[in-house]
């Protein structure tokens, strides 16, 4: 589709306007990460790097840290299973109260999170599962759920079953279908939930409160940081540092969603393989 | 995995409802137990060891942030041998429900402070402490030995930590001298400049103002208020929200709201204090003729704690003079341990002072500690307004 | 390619496939289903059911025990006072900010779909997942310290010779936290969506006499309608359960339903009216999604 120079030039605009607003806040992140002082004015007064060191040296942090990377891997791939199930589940069939499933399947995130909190700590309790990260994982799953649901749902619903047939028409089983056809038309959705799942699990606070036992989760130490708010230049380095680390994984991963044509010929069936 | 069929796992979900229902209900609004005259504490009869014995090799903690340092937390471990596992939690009411069910044998201490300890006794979430086990309880201030947010008929269920006052903080630019009340709090004239805690333990601090403004309603106790007396109370509290700027959560909000000169006035701890003037910022504190509420933590023993031993170790050391006064230079608050003074000048000169920790045990007489509002009454009637009618109303007066 | 194993009736073999093939879809529905529902019904709906109940019970103010009596108080007293104006809000505020990262989000995501390069795409796919990583606790931060009396938002419009806006600790300042921190989310679905279409449809729209506004308008808009919805369920929901940055950066006047139900039910110990406050965000998304599937967001194209 052609567009005019005007509107090209207009949507790019609103194209930088846009980074600019998601890119000011990580900026002043990173800049208040070198503030001497713990009381965050603008300008700053005095700049050091003494909070990278303090950071750098902190157990409590690096311990954090480390549980919160892997709680969410574990939750993004069991929620990756899960999602992906329900999803197919809910838009091949047709049964009766097939979109309250959707509605069910949305409460983990429409609800405030100190229910699910409360609600799992005590079916926890009453199931005498102590808390470890096992549960952190549970909690996290059931809201990632959502996410690769949603990603996949919308997916599916705009991808012809004309392919699937004519997979199956030519004599391929299931699982080849599966993984020939169904999987690359889902691929980029998948790891843009994934992406959206794990972002959400790592930042996740009030859930993990009650599921995570006597330890803390990244986000946790980070509130308790906020609270005590002695070393509130530390907050800002470690989340510099951890934005910083995910600059590879992130890179690595639109790599893997660049691989459609994006003029699309879904229609023909071709698929630009790559 | 085994395919289970629809109607099973309809069966299923329905037990687990009946039997979650059983349990999560209790477990997630932590009743007060009551007796048929007065309230008793479920855990009262049981009788605490007498002995530590070996350490169990860990120790799991629900602390506020700050209260588990390194500093402190490091030789524990080397001279223990017990790990210290630290949750944190942000508010009071997130502590009573991670204690829930006596902790569930997952938690063995928790940092309560005075406005939950009351919830987690009388809810059986916490059982009697051995005082003869902490030797340096001896050295205590007298008021913080058996106060009676943790103390229950001689019945010690904690082993109280630290405390500070909670503070009329305000800006020298706007008041040249001190204000001699906190009325100007309540005064149309700071209207928009003004920041109290969001908390709903603060309608205290509004009856304890009218105790002295409006002798008529005969407030004695600001935590226990009959229904008169706590709707007068709302009523200040609603006239006073038009003139609120914000109500702070953290203490590093209200920093910043005095910093950047967005309020002159407000209720606070020395901390915020000490750090604005540490940063040069023209403010001071002090205690108004009225008196002030007052806040202190209690570590205190889960029923159901899996490691004792190492949970009666941790409280002897945390009751150690050196401990105390590292603790109160660190997080900013004031030592139980009489003893603490002399070693925080040491670390830091000026901190004893700065933390009111030099004062007199006469002074503290004017501070009115934080314990759960409960519906019982000195008068042995029954008609005093319960915590959770508190927060409905502090909902209502906020919202 | 619309011709389907289903017109071969005449011969037993093709229909007899196809019946088997309808049987086996079912088990495999109900495979597929399976999992992820014990999870939800065990785990998580139980514990629902269950909250949903006490809403309808009510707490003995002496001693703090549930009274297992069906009444309405409840839903009485969240009607009445100053819960309506939270619940009124807390509704509002997640309307306004789904709508602002619609506008907000639907150009950048149409130029990531449709008129970047493949490079430009995944540079522009990258720059909006990034953020995601930076701690939400510690961007509401940053937002206090941009929009406060002495921060950078004043102070360049002082530079600028304008009057300050002083937006810090208002309901303004949760507004423009809420929509930046829920941005990626609705990038992201929209994006997914745009990308599918096949540029042979736009094609045939600009044959057929089309302009570029109404392709936009009835191409490309209907086609992007999932993933809009998709994305306006994360701002929408996530707003309405948020607690977190009303505590940071709101007002005096910034109470939302996720505060009143954490203070009732943790603070106060009052499980059956928390109960109560949470069955209006699931009415809400109830109404929503109803109005959605209305919309024919739902339907398979």
């Amino acid at each position: 589709m052609r567009h005019s120079r005007l509107s090209r030039f207009g949507l790019w605009l609103w194209v930088a306007a846009v980074l600019f607003f998601l890119f000011a806040p990580i900026l002043t992140i990173v800049i208040f990460g070198f503030d001497k002082s713990n009381i965050e004015t603008w300008p700053i007064q005095h700049w050091t790097l003494t909070w990278y060191s303090v950071a750098w040296h902190d157990p409590q942090v690096r311990s954090a840290f480390i549980l919160s990377i892997k709680a969410a891997v574990v939750a993004t791939i069991l929620a990756l299973l899960l999602g992906t199930l329900a999803a197919f589940g809910v838009h091949k069939a047709r049964f009766f109260g097939r979109d309250s499933i959707s509605l069910l399947l949305i409460l983990p995130l429409a609800l405030p999170g100190i229910i699910t909190g409360v609600a799992l700590h005590s079916a926890f309790q009453w199931a005498g599962i102590s808390l470890s990260i096992w549960t952190i994982i549970i909690g996290h799953t059931t809201f990632c759920i959502v996410v690769i649901y949603n990603n996949v749902i919308a997916r599916l619903r705009r991808t012809s079953n004309t392919l699937l047939e004519a997979s199956a028409d030519l004599g391929a089983s299931t699982f080849q279908t599966f993984r020939l056809v169904t999987l690359p038309t889902i691929a980029t959705a998948l790891v843009s939930g994934a992406l959206l799942a794990f972002a959400l699990s790592f930042d996740e606070v009030i859930v993990t409160t009650f599921t995570a036992g006597a330890q803390n989760t990244l986000p946790i130490w980070i509130l308790g940081a906020i609270r005590l708010g002695q070393q509130l230049p530390e907050v800002n380095v470690v989340v510099t540092m951890v934005v910083v680390l995910m600059f590879i994984p992130i890179l690595i991963a639109t790599r893997l969603t660049g691989s459609e044509n994006i003029t699309g010929r879904v229609s023909t069936g071709r698929r630009a393989n790559r | 995995m085994k395919h289970v069929g629809f109607k099973g796992v309809l069966r299923r979900s329905s037990m687990c409802v009946a039997a979650l229902s059983m349990v999560a209900l209790g477990v997630a609004s932590a009743p007060i137990g009551a007796g048929a005259s007065g309230l008793t504490a479920p855990t009262a009869g049981m009788k605490p060891q007498t002995s530590i014995g070996k350490g169990e090799g860990k120790l799991n903690l629900i602390a506020w942030s700050g209260y588990a340092q390194p500093q402190w937390v490091k030789p524990f471990q080397t001279a223990t041998g017990c790990m210290v596992h630290a949750q944190y939690a942000n508010t009071s009411g997130e502590m009573v429900s991670l204690m829930a069910n006596g902790g569930g044998g997952q938690y063995d201490l928790v940092s309560a402070s005075g406005d939950a300890d009351l919830r987690l006794i009388y809810g059986g979430d916490v059982k009697p402490v051995n005082m003869s086990l902490i030797p340096s309880w001896s050295e205590f201030r007298p008021f913080l030995k058996a106060p009676s947010f943790n103390t229950i008929k001689g019945v010690h269920f904690g082993v109280s930590l630290q405390f500070g006052p909670n503070v009329l903080l305000y800006s020298t630019k706007v008041f040249k001298t001190p204000p001699a009340s906190w009325g100007v709090i309540y005064s149309k004239k700071y209207s928009g400049k003004i920041t109290v805690p969001n908390n709903p333990i603060q309608i205290a601090d509004a009856a304890l103002y009218l105790e002295t403004a409006k002798p008529s309603l005969g407030i004695t106790d600001p935590y226990e208020l009959t229904q008169t007396q706590f709707n007068a109370t709302v009523a200040l509290l609603e006239q006073q929200k038009p003139l609120i700027k914000a109500y702070w959560n953290a203490a590093s909000e209200e920093i910043n709201l005095f910093n950047s000169k967005t309020v002159v006035a407000g209720a606070a701890w020395p901390y915020q204090t000490n750090t604005l003037k540490g940063d040069k910022a023209a403010v001071a504190d002090e205690i108004p003729k009225e008196g002030a509420t007052g806040w202190a933590d209690t570590w205190m023993l889960a029923t159901k704690a899996p490691d004792p031993n190492c949970a009666y170790m941790w409280m002897k050391w945390v009751s150690t003079p050196r401990v105390q006064a590292e603790q109160a230079i660190s997080f900013g608050e004031t030592p139980a341990n009489s003893l603490a003074c002399p070693i925080m000048n040491s670390l830091s000169a000026g901190s004893c002072a700065g933390y009111h920790a030099d004062k007199p045990d006469a002074y503290f007489k004017s501070i009115k500690f934080w314990k759960t509002p409960l519906s019982t009454c000195d008068n042995g009637k029954q008609d005093c307004v319960p915590y959770s009618e508190w927060t409905n109303a502090w909902t209502q007066i906020t919202g | 390619m619309t011709t389907s194993v289903d017109d071969t009736t005449k011969s037993g073999g093709p229909r007899a496939l196809h019946s088997s093939a309808l049987a086996r879809s079912r088990w495999r529905t109900a495979f597929l289903l399976s999992p992820p529902l014990l999870w939800f019904l065990v785990i998580y709906i139980s514990s629902l059911v269950l909250m949903l109940i006490t809403s309808f019970w009510s707490v003995n103010s002496f001693t703090g025990e549930i009274q297992h009596q069906f009444t309405g108080a409840n839903f009485a007293q969240i009607t009445s006072g100053a819960y309506v104006s939270i619940i009124e809000r807390t509704v509002l505020l997640a309307a306004l900010v789904t709508i602002t990262d619609a506008i907000v989000a639907f150009p950048f995501a149409y130029v990531m779909a449709r008129v970047a390069t493949r490079r430009t795409q995944r540079i522009l796919l990258g720059a909006v997942l990034l953020p995601l990583w930076a701690s939400y606790l510690a961007k509401v931060f940053a937002w206090i310290s941009i929009l406060e009396k002495g921060g950078a938002l004043n102070w360049t419009f002082a530079k600028l010779g304008l009057p300050a806006p002083n937006l810090g600790f208002t309901n303004g300042a949760m507004w423009i936290a809420f929509c930046y921190i829920w941005l990626p989310y609705m990038i992201v679905p929209i994006y997914g969506a745009l990308e599918k279409i096949p540029t042979s449809l736009l094609d045939a729209s600009a044959d057929l006499g089309g302009s570029s506004w109404s392709t936009f308008r009835r191409v490309i808009l209907p086609l992007a309608l999932p993933g809009l919805l998709a994305g306006s369920i994360f701002t929408f929901s996530l707003t309405l359960g948020d607690y977190v940055t009303p505590l940071l950066i709101g007002g005096s006047n910034s109470t939302l339903i996720g505060n009143a139900i954490y203070d009732n039910l943790l603070t106060g110990g009052n499980l059956p009216l928390a109960a109560a406050l949470s069955t209006i965000p699931i009415a809400v998304m109830i109404i929503y999604l109803a109005v959605a599937r209305r919309l024919g967001a739902f339907e398979a194209l």
